[in-house]
């Protein structure tokens, strides 16, 4: 049975990007005269060929227009006693239907009216399964969410092997389910466990998958150029094949039914039993609870909805999924994750303009671990890179961590081994600055000192073009700083990246005052090429997401003198939404990085920044405890059990530093509340002082830098299952003021204070939303 | 170059201008006129550069693989064509300077296939052979090393050919159990040796067989065929048309005895053999009752529709004009420009003959219309369709070849009149020694004066060469 994984991949996300398209809601379509813009079809040989394209757009998006459009020109088809058969077919390169209109549900005022929509659209759909004449959907490109509700619809589906080409239901992501019939048809049409992973997980599948699965019947290969373009030709192909097959259906030539494997039916008539049933609704609402902690309603919806239609009957099925969607629809989760998925498209468009030119070449100063990691993503897109280090030992780490990166993708299939090699030869590895005369942009990620940063700064400007761009990749150092030592600052700018650099989406760009305009836009550039999302901060010690991160580790580590366990500590942590427990995140942050960090800021920012004793912390970096890196941390680490053991040695130190925890603001959910307030004040600290440009990029950086994926470096992708980034469901911490109240907050906060002092003060301007209940970070 | 506009006066004078027996047919109120106009240029002879002949080129049957020659090695075949070209030829053995031979599928054997064929069909052990590669269009590629061994000065008479050997192929052991062997000779105690012996798993006893796939796509060449005939629009009509067009255009030429270059070869235990055997001419129906090969349920490419496995050989002798003229040969034909192109092996796997067909005249400042004889390798019907539908695309020629207009398609009663690969087969190395001699034969025959090889190659590449018929 495939396991149910609620696991939102951070690569699943921009599948999302499809889902929301541009609203055409201000069209009204009153007359029927009106020429029609989205829906157009011919008759070929007695096939109606229906092609879908939404002008306003580059995907296509079930929105009213597109839906009132449908209807007409599917009851024109059924009128029409020539057309034997249908085939539905966009003619939008790389879209072909990416979901339902999201600005269409938010408009609604209640869930009733949610409920209203989707009903129409289930009975659209209901009616073209039960059509008397048989529907092909030929797919091509993304086809998600309501897209592909619809063609679960139609009879028959045929899709392209090509990459664009990704059938899934990304609901979950949003806080919503599948409403337009998915829960009651993907059960029947792959099984249920199938069915379950693919609505649990919103994850995108790729056509070949999705045939092996039954979810289509035939694939197409993409075809290359012909007498037009290979785009262009590969739609005109696909609609060839689709027509031949509508007519097959209508002929009786072909049948939709496949003929079942004895495994098939073993598996049938075991679904068929109702206590089987009754044990996997049972085992998936366990495993759903304990990876959301409760947190997100929409999973357990999902399986109440699929339960009332595999038990009570379609009618019943429907009624639930319209119900529970538009309940969905108006709770602050889904809300919040709507507009967590807003911000990341808005962090993934560049607001600098068109860079005065383009990057490339790229040259990246230390093959560690970062430098690597910057390297691949780069040459992954098709940059030339240089990766210099000063050892050869170091910079045969470096080149193999890249070989390795890209050779788990031949072994996920996502990458030929052709791709690879091809990918691979971009790479230069060196010992010496040769090259460095054409790189457009150095890229250094050397140790963190300020000193051998400058000096580095003074080598590098030796030998790099005046039009080459200086970033420097550090967590904590002031770019200022760096930028001292420069003889151009205006070309020097602060990329932050985080760790693993390949799987990690987010990317902290931070200014200073000289930083030019152009240089910005280009590092911005390079980043949204790299596949980032990225925000764009001032300069500052810890700039935005180290500089929050920061007093939360402070918090935690009092909280373990305090004598929560490194173990409560991660399921209070996590229970709260964090994807990873705070001991955990430390361990995998590393214990000496932390230390360091902890030390510099608290040297900047004095004892807003206390806590926990650094001592602690510098204790056990001397006994080696790194953190998972060095194999102990707060942690044991193994080379096998599963079970993490607290690190004996850490506890001891911990007793060593033993602090008595005063009882009034000691109970998990004060603990819980502390972590956060710490994080969330500081975050609209550095709001107030212009750190942050705005909120929302506030609630990305939070959201996308710090969900430490939990087996770094290891080799299997997270079979750990860690789903949402943290404060996801309430989507970063200015989100997270909006909803819980910025009065309660500061409530909460003085009564630490009382206990603490400075360190809970909360910051002006919480203190101004709190006093007025109607200013919010986000409208 | 005759144009629609020039007077009848002009007209006249082309005829009376003719230098040479080239045809140019003119329709009038329905009635065809053939008359000779001249071509762009006289000849391609250039002054300062050595005339290289093709004295003459044979090759063996071409046979279905699995059948006649099945207990044969390669270098038996490539043998056969050799000692064939000796007897055709009357030439001396130790008057060769060098011998060149293209393969495809490696026999482990015979690595360097030429020096194994060469001495053992009698040549003088002190004559030197290579073998060379690459894919389809190896002996294409043998030939024009002699012709730069030739120009180059270094050799006066050169052997060129080709052979593939589809009977039989390396199956190999898997990875895992070659590692294992491998170290398994190396184990030097009892104990290691078994311990060797026991991390054998069944699975590693999987053998790995040769595809004729990509390496670097992973994609076969059917596979890409049926995707380039879809991208073109090729039905699957046409491409039976084409089919068997090849086959009864072949089927006519052996029976009136036109495919001289055929030798006969008496195989060990078997017959002699003097005749290819994959020429069927079929019926439209029969061929349309097919299934397709490779894209399923719905492609166009069919085991009717593409050239078959085969096993066969083919030499030529190429030498300088002088040396050949001393050594008192009539020449067939100069071997004149040749190019070599290659393109996206994933998309554009087979449309060598397009990128190199516009090069090449271009280099020899000929036009499509000056030729008068044309030989293209046919791999498969939909690639020749496609070949053809995109040298007549003007579109394609802009945005893919950075041209500013189309080549044109060669006039389909130049085309291959004598059959092709598809019909005649396609022994990988074998086929472009028997391109080249079937174009030196066909002009002789036709009385033309310039012709074209073209070909497509794995790994999307091509090539092109003019041939220019001597003068007789």
């Amino acid at each position: 049975m495939a396991s149910v994984r609620l696991l939102v991949t951070r690569s699943g996300c921009t599948a999302l990007k499809a889902i929301t398209g541009h609203g055409q809601r201000s069209l009204s379509v009153s007359s029927a005269v009106l020429a029609r813009t989205h829906v157009s079809y011919e008759v070929k040989d007695n096939v109606a060929v229906v092609r879908i394209n939404d002008p306003t757009s580059k995907v296509n998006t079930l929105g009213r227009h597109m839906q009132a459009e449908l209807v007409e020109v599917i009851n024109e088809i059924w009128g029409n006693s020539a057309v034997k058969s249908a085939v539905l077919i966009s003619s939008k390169p790389g879209s072909f239907i990416a979901g339902a209109d999201l600005n269409m549900f938010q408009a609604c005022k209640t869930a009733e009216e949610v409920s209203y929509l989707l009903q129409a659209g289930q009975k659209m759909f209901e009616q073209i399964e039960k059509s008397p004449i048989p529907f092909v959907a030929a797919i091509n490109g993304s086809c998600l969410g309501g897209g592909l509700e619809f063609a679960i619809a139609c009879q028959y589906r045929i899709a392209t092997k090509s990459k664009k080409t990704i059938l899934g239901t990304p609901e979950v992501m949003l806080g919503l389910l599948p409403g337009a019939g998915g829960t009651q048809r993907l059960p029947k049409m792959v099984g249920l466990p199938a069915a379950f992973d693919m609505m649990l997980t919103g994850r995108n599948i790729k056509a070949d998958k999705a045939k092996k699965m039954g979810l289509v019947h035939q694939l197409v290969e993409p075809l290359g150029p012909g007498l037009k373009s290979a785009e262009e030709r590969t739609i005109e192909y696909l609609e060839e094949v689709a027509v031949d097959f509508a007519k097959g259906l209508a002929d009786k030539k072909v049948t939709v039914e496949k003929k079942k494997g004895l495994m098939q039916k073993v598996q049938d008539f075991v679904m068929g039993l109702p206590p089987v049933r009754k044990q996997i609704y049972k085992t998936v609402h366990n495993k759903v609870m304990k990876q959301s902690k409760g947190l997100y309603p929409a999973p357990l919806k999902i399986i109440e909805c699929v339960q009332t239609g595999i038990e009570k009957g379609n009618a019943a099925g429907y009624l639930s999924e319209s119900e529970n969607f538009g309940k969905l629809a108006m709770t602050s989760v889904s809300r919040a994750l709507i507009g967590l998925f807003y911000g990341q498209v808005a962090c993934k468009k560049n607001h600098f303009g068109q860079p005065e030119r383009e990057v490339k070449k790229l040259a990246v100063l230390g093959a560690g671990l970062m430098g690597a990691g910057i390297a691949q993503v780069t040459i992954d897109k098709g940059v030339a890179t240089i990766l210099k280090d000063t050892t050869e030992e170091g910079l045969a780490r470096g080149q193999q961590q890249v070989y390795k990166g890209l050779n788990d993708k031949t072994k996920k299939k996502s990458l030929t081994t052709f791709e690879r090699d091809r990918i691979m030869s971009l790479l230069s590895g060196q010992l010496d600055y040769r090259g460095f005369e054409n790189a457009d942009m150095v890229i250094e990620a050397v140790f963190e000192d300020l000193s051998i940063k400058h000096k580095v700064v003074k080598e590098v400007e030796a030998v790099i073009p005046p039009h080459c761009i200086f970033a420097t990749n550090t967590s904590a150092l002031p770019i200022k700083d760096i930028a001292a030592a420069s003889k151009r600052p205006e070309k020097l700018i602060g990329m932050h990246y985080f760790s693993p650099v390949d799987k990690m989406q987010l990317l902290e760009i931070i200014t200073t005052s000289k930083t030019s305009k152009d240089t910005t836009a280009s590092a911005v550039a390079v980043g949204l090429k790299q596949g980032k999302v990225i925000i764009v901060v001032g300069d500052g010690p810890g700039f935005y997401t180290t500089r929050c991160l920061a007093p939360m580790l402070a918090e935690a580590v009092r909280a373990l003198q305090e004598g929560v366990g490194p173990k409560k500590l991660d399921s209070l942590t996590t229970g709260f939404g964090f994807p990873v427990g705070a001991a955990t995140l430390a361990d995998e942050v590393g214990i000496d990085v932390a230390a360091h960090v902890a030390e510099d800021l608290g040297k900047a920012f004095g004892t807003r920044f206390g806590g926990g004793n650094i001592e602690v912390l510098k204790m056990m970096v001397q006994k080696g405890f790194k953190g998972r890196k060095s194999g102990k941390g707060c942690y044991v680490y193994g080379a096998k059990s599963k079970e993490k053991k607290v690190n004996s040695g850490a506890e001891d130190i911990l007793k060593s530093f033993k602090l008595t925890a005063p009882p009034a603001v000691s109970a998990d959910e004060d603990i819980q509340y502390r972590l956060v307030s710490r994080f969330v004040n500081e975050a609209v600290l550095c709001l107030q002082e212009g750190i942050l440009p705005d909120p929302v990029q506030g609630d990305i950086g939070a959201v996308f830098g710090l969900g430490f994926p939990p087996c770094l470096g290891g080799n299997k992708i997270c079979k750990v299952n860690f789903h949402n980034p943290p404060f996801s469901h309430i989507s970063g911490p200015f989100r997270f003021v909006d909803s819980y109240g910025a009065d309660k907050l500061v409530q909460k906060m003085k009564h630490f204070e009382e206990a603490y002092g400075n360190q809970f003060t909360p910051c002006q301007l919480l203190l101004d939303h709190a006093k007025d209940s109607s200013k919010r970070f986000h409208k | 170059m005759l144009t629609t506009n020039q007077s009848s006066y002009d007209l006249f004078c082309f005829i009376l201008q003719r230098s040479k027996k080239e045809k140019c047919t003119f329709h009038f109120h329905n009635t065809t006129v053939n008359i000779f106009v001249a071509k762009s240029k006289k000849t391609l002879a250039k002054p300062g550069v050595k005339n290289i002949v093709l004295v003459d080129g044979v090759r063996t049957p071409f046979l279905q693989s699995g059948t006649i020659y099945a207990d044969l090695m390669p270098h038996d075949l490539a043998r056969a064509a050799l000692q064939g070209l000796l007897n055709r030829t009357g030439l001396p053995k130790d008057a060769v300077d060098y011998i060149v031979y293209g393969t495809v599928i490696q026999e482990v054997k015979t690595s360097n296939v030429a020096r194994e064929a060469a001495l053992g069909a009698g040549f003088s052990d002190k004559t030197p052979a290579h073998t060379v590669t690459m894919a389809c269009i190896s002996s294409n590629q043998a030939m024009t090393t002699a012709v730069g061994l030739i120009a180059a000065g270094q050799c006066d008479a050169v052997v060129a050919g080709g052979v593939e050997f589809m009977s039989d192929v390396p199956i190999r052991h898997s990875r895992r159990m070659r590692k294992t062997m491998l170290s398994l000779n190396k184990a030097k105690t009892l104990g290691a040796r078994l311990s060797l012996l026991g991390s054998i798993r069944l699975a590693h006893l999987a053998p790995e067989l040769p595809a004729v796939a990509e390496f670097s796509t992973a994609e076969t060449m059917g596979h890409s065929a049926d995707r380039l005939a879809a991208a073109f629009g090729v039905s699957r009509l046409e491409q039976d048309e084409f089919a068997l067009r090849s086959h009864t255009l072949a089927k006519k030429a052996q029976d009136s005895g036109l495919l001289s270059d055929v030798i006969s070869f008496k195989v060990p235990g078997k017959d002699i053999v003097s005749k290819d055997n994959g020429i069927r001419p079929s019926t439209m129906e029969q061929m349309a009752k097919l299934k397709p090969a490779f894209i399923k349920p719905h492609g166009t490419v069919t085991a009717a529709n593409s050239s078959f496995l085969t096993d066969g050989a083919s030499a030529v002798l190429i030498m300088s004009e002088e040396k050949a003229l001393a050594m008192g040969y009539k020449p067939k034909a100069y071997l004149r420009d040749f190019v070599y192109v290659s393109q996206d092996p994933k998309d554009q796997l087979l449309l060598g003959p397009t990128y190199a067909t516009p090069k090449v005249l271009e280099k020899s400042g000929l036009t499509l219309n000056d030729i008068d004889v044309f030989e293209f390798h046919e791999a498969f019907a939909g690639q020749i369709m496609a070949n053809l539908k995109a040298m007549e695309s003007d579109w394609f020629a802009q945005t893919y070849m950075g041209r500013k207009t189309k080549v044109g398609a060669p006039p389909m009663e130049k085309f291959n009149s004598w059959g092709g690969s598809l019909s005649l087969g396609h022994p990988f190395a074998a086929t472009g020694c028997r391109l080249v001699t079937t174009v030196a034969h066909r002009l002789q025959k036709e009385g033309g004066q310039y012709g074209l090889v073209a070909a497509c190659a794995a790994g999307g590449q091509g090539h092109a060469m003019v041939i220019e018929a001597y003068p007789q």
